[in-house]
Formats: structure tokens, C-alpha cells, sequence
């Protein structure tokens, strides 16, 4: 790929950005969230057109009009959200669109000795071809994308973030698959944020930030401070505002809660002022803590107390009782899209502007511009619908509801995901700011940067257990990593 | 967790007691149930026969024979709407477009055509009438749901323009094996049930093998499963769909000449109002998915059958018919719980 650039509106999303992968070697491209990563492949994978520059795949010229051109000259991608059809059988999932027929007829048993040498050549030829895909492990699920993308001969396979939602051994074989594939001659563009993945799997790198390709090389003799400083770009204090807040009593007292699933067994107390960081990967049990702790999830047994009270476990009693929670799920459930800024902030506390269930509009009206310019909320009025903002602006509309809610206590679950760095910074001045208010904050996040730099503990979440709370000067992100993925020993249990 | 190599989550389940229970649970689950209801019927039928001293009626080959009968007409229309459910979509306009195919059926009686001609320009009807829904689904991608539910009040307006108003009337027009593919009793006798049940039996199997061994029915249950997919791996959507609702609108076409056949040579384009809805109930008793990607012919011919029996028992049992209505309502809600607690169950 040679100098590629795409803008969205007015936003630039990449900006003449190269890249090349030989056959049979993997590509690690490294970049935060928002760099441009994912719009770069979309581009690679057909689904959008560059506004400049070329593609070109072996010595042809490559420019792919949608995903089945791109499929059909050989560029495959694995995404993180799986692309099958979950009624269908695996054999039907791995031909689908490929089917080998005569007449419009299935020619099963030819189709399926090219199924077979797929999952041969990926080592597991032991998965039942008859198999709903909707019964498969999230892990054989990859491998059977992966077998389709074997089967229609792809010469280029997207790798885009495939740890993570699998457990360690199947990282592990996951990492032989690849390494298969790889000594096949198919070149590979592994994306990934985890330096120590990349390291173990990939020969070279590239590193994306804002847009640009800031730097690429070789793996071997490039240090990760290296390639950390290409990533960030710019120093600590810009990108984590700090602001001095001092820990007092507790208020968030947990005691061995356990859901119906997840959590399992989870203690842990959060005390004014105070902004406790919970790490983990995806499908650790972090959202169902949070949803347990408000009391959206059903509780299996544990106490919750917030100062003195036991609340119920309804929504409503736990908002009377001083929680917020900002859902990670913006689009589905965090805000009602589809309604304008002023219903969504006040939506958890109408009693301000009501009198005998009648609501003083115009008095609602001023308070959220108020609340709007204390966030430097980017809209044209209150009145403006919450789908036309963008990403960093909903965030911060969500999080203007909990504070104007007057919770306690704020349960924000990946509060930054998906939003630029300019505004992820707000967002942490702001959390700053709420603790030095006195407010407890429990941040849950999969970024572990942001979670050393901005809290004052943080507490590692894995299976559905919550391990090891300790004052985050005392961990890295290596540490965290592994005790994320559970390579650190049972007998550090809670300490609360 | 143990410092052991945790086996890995790639190999699954031993399968083949799984591979079972499914079968159990999409096709013959619901040909269980009407086995079961069919007994429940049969017992109660004779229990209340032998209270009132007189004979059991229900389990014969009598009343079998018209139960089989009434499920015909929507069973055959349900085997298109199987296809439509499996690949995610519903037709709100099967009655009318039922009632619509009669009407022109009967047109060209009226008129005077050959059979052959009043028979294709019925037929017709009925695929174009389901191409028009696939066509304005596909290119003005709006719903299913609201596409069909305009078209069914198109397509009884325009049997009503057609017929001014007034059913169209061309007895003794048709010839006698139209007519009777609708009758009770067989007709000759030694082919035991009537012509239109065999009809619907060979269609099924049609039908059946083509969701099963063709790259069309693969893809229409692709397409209902995860039509994004679908689309990435190059089955070309816009066509499967119009295709399904084309092919689905030739068996409305068919239930329009049993519709023909019921009326005795009658085409009435208000014949059909809530068929619809009996159509659709049928495939969902049958195991079908309003989400896609679920859906058997023997499952949604057992749904039609199962309604037939209850209408059938209720009236052998006294029972008034209003009743029918109740119980098919609760068999539905009934039907779909178990099959999500299945699903539930499956997933976890």
C-alpha cells in the first residue's frame, strides 16, 4: 500500500500512509484506538475506497470496489466480531459462496476434502464438519473463519485483534496456526495492542498514530520503549491531565458478591476520592461486576453497601442510593440515541424540573447548557439528537448524566473506548475532578495505560474473580497483562 | 487455575448425542407434538364416546383424511413461507396474494380460456406477486414486514378491481380434477387422500430437497443467519432474496387454486383475509425462526397439521370452533418457549 489517505467529512482518518508484508512473514501493525488502524484495513478489505494512493498485490495493481473482490483476489480478515453464520454447519460456513456444485447441487463429498485440508493444514482436522457453528467455542469459531479463508486461497489474511476473547491456551494455538500459515508462503498483518503478542509472533512492524505511518521495521533490535514512544507520540502529562485528589472513608463496600455466572465470589471497597482501576481482558466478567453492582444483573449471594445502606438490587434504588453507571455499550443501551442531549442527561433525574409530574422544559433547558459548556459537550443546541455527535461527545453526555444524577459513586465501564485522544484526556481531567469532589470511582478499562496513569489502585479481573488490588504504582503493564490472562499464582487472593 | 496445560476449548463436545437431540428438536419436535396432540384428541374422543354410548370417530381414516385435507391449502403455502422465514424475511401478503391468484384463476374461466392458460395465469399471479414483495424489499430496503404488510392491502385492492367487487363466479367452467383437489373424501377412492394433499406432499419434497442439497438453499439459510456474512462471501443477496419470495409466491399461487377448488369454482379476493397469519403460524409451530436460519418442511407441515387436528377435535368433541382459536394461540406461544428454552439450553 503506497500513500494512502482517507478523510470522513472533515476529519482525516489517514493521511498517506504505506505499508508492505512479504509472503510467508507477519506484519505487526501497532497503534492506539483511533489511529486509523481499522479504517486502513477497511480499505485493504475493500469496504471503503482510499481518497489517494495505490494498492498493489504480488505485481498486479489492486484496488478492490467491495469485500468480495478484495475476498476474490485473495485478501481475507479475521475480525474480532466473527463473521459466520451461526445456523449453518461448519463445512457450509467454511464454502459458503464457494460451494463446489454441479447443476446447483452441494457436491458434498468433493467439497469436502478441500474442507479437510484446510483444517489439516491448520491442525485440527478433528472438528466435526456437521457441527451448527452456533454450538462452536469462540476459538474453533476462529479457526473455522480461518479454514475459509485457507480454502479460497487467500494470499493475504487480516489478523485484527484475534486474542482478544480467547483464553491463554488458545492464544497459544492460535500463535501455531498463524506460524502454519506463515511458513505456507501467506503473507499476514497481525494488529494487535499487546507488544508482548507482537514480539512472540511477528518479524516486522509498522506503527500507525493519528493517521500517519510514524515508523516500521524490524522486530529484532527494536526495544518496546521504541515502539511505545512511536504509538504515544506525545508525553504523559498531555495525554493524563492529572488532578490532585486525596482518598478518604469508604463508600463502596463490596463483600462477596457473585452473579449468576460472573461475577464469582468479587470483594472490594472504593473510598472517596478515590479511582479504582479494574483491569481484565474482554469476557473477564468486568460489565457483569458493574451491572451486578447496579443491580441489573440478577445477584447470586454477596452484600453491597454504599455509606451505611444496603439498597436493593433495582436500578432505581441503586441510583437513589448514590450509583452511576456509564454503560460501554453506547450505541445499545448507554444512551437513547435517538433523543436529543437534554432527555438523555436528565433522564435519571427529572425531579429538578418537574412539579406534579409537568416538566419546566425551559428551566431543564438551561441546566444542560450549563452541564453541556462544564463538559465542552460539541453540539448545536441541547435540543440536538445524540446520534448526530460524535463518539467523544456521546461519552461525554453519558458521563455529564451520572454527575448531574449527583451519584456518589460512578461506575464507569471503558468510558474512553472509541473515542480520540483529545477527548480521552478530558475524560480523565474530569475524572480527576470528580474524585477531588469526593466521588468514587470504579474505572473499568482494557487499556492498561490509561489505567497506570490515571488511578490511584487497580484491581485485575480474570474468569469472573476479582484478584489482587493493589495501588498502581506497584504494577506495570506486563504485570497486568499476565494477571489478566491468569499466568500469576491463586494465592494472591483479594485483600480488602 | 491450574499450572497445568488447561485443555484447549477448540475441540468440542463429543458430538453425536448432541448431533440427535437437535434433530429431535428443529424437525421431529414438533411432529411429536402432533402425534400428541393427534392421541390427546383420539383419547379424549373416545373417553366422551363411550360416556354418550355411541361410536369414536376421531381416530379413522375419515377424519384423517380431512384433516390432511384442510391443512393442504396453507401447508402448501407454508412450504414457500418456510423458505422466506429461513432466510430472515415473512410475507404479510400470502392471503391476499392467495385470494388474488383464485380471483385471476377464475377470471379466465369466466372468460372462457383453456385450462391450461387459467392455470398458469394463476400460478403467475402468485410469483409475481412474491417477486414484487422480494423486488421492493431488495431495492428499497425497507423491512419485510412493512413491504408486505403495504402489498396486502395492494394485492386485495386489486382483486377487487378485477372482480368488481362481487366474487367471480365460473362454475362449471373448471374441470372436475381442479375442483376436486379440495374434496374430503378421495377422488377415485384408491388414491386415499385427496389430490391436494399428494400435491402438497410432492411439493414438500421438493421443497425440502432443495434448502437441503442445493447451493440456493444453503445460501437462503446463509443469508438468514448472518446476512452480512453472506454477503462478504459473495452470495449475491439481492438475488437469493427475490428469488425466495418469487419461488415462495408459486406456492401461493398453488394455495390459490385450492382456494379456487374450496369456493367449488369461486374466486373471492376476500378469501383470504388472515390466511396470512394461519400460514406463518404453521411454520413457527414448526420450529421455524422469525430471527432466520431455522426452518424444516416437516416441522412447518406438521404446524399446518397440528391445526387441522385441533380444529377437527373441536368439532368431533362439540367443542365450539371459537375455541379452536384459543388453543392454537396458546399452542403457538407455547411452541416458540420451548424451542427458545432449547435454544438457551443449546447455547450455554
Amino acid at each position: 500500500m503506497q500513500g494512502i489517505s482517507k478523510r470522513f467529512g472533515a476529519t482525516v482518518a489517514l493521511e498517506d500512509v504505506s505499508l508492505d508484508v512479504r509472503p510467508g512473514e507477519v506484519l505487526a501493525l501497532i497503534g492506539e484506538n483511533g489511529a486509523g488502524k481499522s479504517t486502513l484495513m477497511k480499505i485493504l478489505s475493500g469496504a471503503y475506497r482510499p481518497d489517494a494512493g495505490h494498492m498493489q498485490l504480488a505485481d498486479e495493481q489492486y484496488a478492490p470496489h467491495d469485500p468480495q473482490a478484495a475476498r476474490a483476489a485473495g485478501v481475507a480478515m479475521i475480525y474480532q466480531e466473527l463473521n459466520l453464520a451461526p445456523d449453518l454447519s461448519v463445512e457450509d460456513n467454511i464454502m459458503l459462496g464457494q460451494e463446489t456444485t454441479r447443476y446447483g447441487l452441494v457436491q458434498r463429498s468433493q467439497q469436502r476434502t478441500r474442507v479437510l485440508e484446510a483444517l489439516e493444514l491448520l491442525g485440527h482436522p478433528e472438528l466435526r464438519l456437521g457441527t451448527p457453528v452456533s454450538e462452536l467455542s469462540v476459538a474453533a469459531r476462529q479457526l473455522v473463519e480461518i479454514a475459509r479463508a485457507l480454502v479460497m486461497d487467500a494470499r493475504l489474511i487480516v489478523f485484527d485483534e484475534p486474542t482478544s476473547s480467547l483464553t491463554r491456551a488458545d492464544v497459544e494455538h492460535l500463535f501455531d496456526v498463524i506460524r502454519k500459515l506463515k511458513a505456507s508462503g501467506i503473507g499476514i498483518v497481525y494488529i494487535s495492542h499487546f507488544l508482548e503478542e507482537v514480539r512472540e509472533l511477528c518479524n516486522r512492524y509498522t506503527v500507525l498514530r493519528d493517521g500517519r505511518s510514524v515508523g516500521s521495521g524490524d522486530l529484532v533490535g527494536t526495544s518496546e520503549d521504541e515502539i511505545v514512544a512511536l504509538m504515544v507520540g506525545r508525553n504523559m502529562e498531555e495525554l493524563f491531565p492529572s488532578v490532585a485528589h486525596e482518598p478518604g472513608e469508604v463508600l463502596l463496600s463490596v463483600t462477596e458478591l457473585s452473579g449468576r455466572q460472573t461475577p464469582h465470589d468479587v470483594s472490594l471497597d472504593v473510598r472517596r476520592g478515590e479511582i479504582l482501576g479494574i483491569a481484565g481482558l474482554v469476557g473477564a466478567g468486568r460489565t457483569e461486576l458493574l451491572r451486578c453492582l447496579f443491580g441489573l444483573d440478577p445477584v447470586q449471594s454477596g452484600r453491597v453497601r454504599i455509606a451505611t445502606f444496603e439498597p436493593k438490587a433495582t436500578p432505581s434504588s441503586r441510583i437513589e442510593s448514590g450509583l452511576g453507571l456509564v454503560s460501554e455499550d453506547r450505541k445499545g443501551e448507554g444512551l437513547a440515541q435517538v433523543r436529543s442531549i437534554a432527555d438523555n442527561l436528565t433522564l435519571s433525574r427529572l425531579t429538578p424540573y418537574a412539579k406534579f409530574g409537568f416538566l419546566n422544559l425551559g428551566r431543564r433547558r438551561e441546566a444542560v447548557r450549563e452541564w453541556m459548556s462544564r463538559l465542552q459537550i460539541k453540539a448545536r443546541s441541547p435540543e440536538q439528537m445524540v446520534t448526530e455527535l460524535s463518539g467523544g461527545n456521546q461519552q461525554k453526555v453519558a458521563i455529564a448524566r451520572v454527575l448531574h444524577q449527583n451519584a456518589d459513586v460512578l461506575l464507569l465501564d471503558e468510558p474512553t473506548r472509541g473515542i480520540d485522544v483529545g477527548t480521552k484526556a478530558e475524560i480523565y481531567r474530569l475524572m480527576g475532578e470528580a474524585a477531588a469532589n469526593g466521588k468514587a470511582i470504579v474505572f473499568v478499562s482494557s487499556y492498561f495505560t490509561e489505567l497506570l496513569a490515571v488511578c490511584d489502585s487497580i484491581a485485575v479481573m480474570a474468569r469472573g474473580r476479582l484478584r489482587t488490588v493493589r495501588p498502581a504504582d506497584e504494577w506495570t503493564e506486563e504485570s497486568l497483562l499476565q494477571a489478566a490472562i491468569g499466568l500469576e499464582t491463586v494465592s494472591t487472593t483479594v485483600t480488602t | 487455575m491450574s499450572t497445568t496445560t488447561p485443555p484447549t476449548s477448540i475441540t468440542p463436545t463429543p458430538g453425536s448425542r448432541f448431533a440427535s437431540t437437535r434433530l429431535l428438536g428443529t424437525a421431529l419436535g414438533p411432529f411429536l407434538g402432533l402425534l400428541l396432540v393427534f392421541a390427546l384428541f383420539s383419547f379424549a374422543d373416545s373417553a366422551r364416546s363411550r360416556s354418550l354410548n355411541k361410536e369414536a370417530s376421531f381416530a379413522s381414516m375419515a377424519s384423517a383424511q380431512k384433516i390432511l385435507r384442510d391443512a393442504s391449502q396453507v401447508g402448501v403455502a407454508a412450504l414457500g413461507m418456510t423458505m422466506i422465514i429461513i432466510a430472515g424475511g415473512i410475507d404479510l401478503s400470502a392471503g391476499s396474494a392467495i385470494a388474488l391468484s383464485a380471483t385471476v384463476t377464475a377470471w379466465f374461466f369466466r372468460a372462457d380460456y383453456s385450462t391450461t392458460v387459467a392455470i398458469m395465469a394463476g400460478l403467475s399471479t402468485g410469483c409475481v406477486c412474491g417477486f414484487v414483495n422480494g423486488s421492493l424489499i431488495s431495492l428499497l430496503r425497507v423491512v419485510p414486514f412493512i413491504i408486505t404488510l403495504g402489498t396486502m392491502t395492494v394485492y386485495l385492492g386489486l382483486g377487487m378491481v378485477l372482480s368488481n367487487d362481487t366474487p367471480i363466479r365460473a362454475f362449471g367452467k373448471a374441470p372436475d380434477w381442479i375442483l376436486n383437489l379440495q374434496t374430503p373424501y378421495p377422488i377415485p377412492e384408491w388414491i386415499q387422500v385427496s389430490t391436494g394433499v399428494w400435491l402438497m406432499a410432492g411439493l414438500a419434497i421438493v421443497v425440502g430437497f432443495l434448502l437441503k442439497f442445493t447451493v440456493f438453499g444453503r445460501h437462503i439459510f446463509a443469508i438468514g443467519s448472518n446476512e452480512a456474512t453472506a454477503r462478504l462471501c459473495g452470495v449475491n443477496v439481492t438475488f437469493v432474496r427475490i428469488a425466495v419470495y418469487a419461488v415462495a409466491g408459486f406456492f401461493v399461487g398453488v394455495a390459490g387454486l385450492y382456494q379456487f377448488a374450496i369456493l367449488a369454482g369461486e374466486g373471492d379476493p376476500k378469501a383470504g383475509t388472515g390466511k396470512e397469519l394461519e400460514v406463518i403460524a404453521a411454520v413457527v409451530i414448526g420450529g421455524g425462526s422469525l430471527n432466520g436460519g431455522r426452518g424444516s418442511v416437516l416441522g412447518t407441515l406438521s404446524g399446518a397439521c397440528i391445526m387441522a387436528v385441533i380444529l377437527h377435535g373441536c368439532v368431533t368433541l362439540d367443542i365450539r370452533t371459537s375455541y379452536q382459536k384459543v388453543i392454537v394461540g396458546v399452542i403457538i406461544i407455547v411452541a416458540v418457549t420451548l424451542d427458545q428454552i432449547r435454544q438457551r439450553r443449546l447455547a450455554a
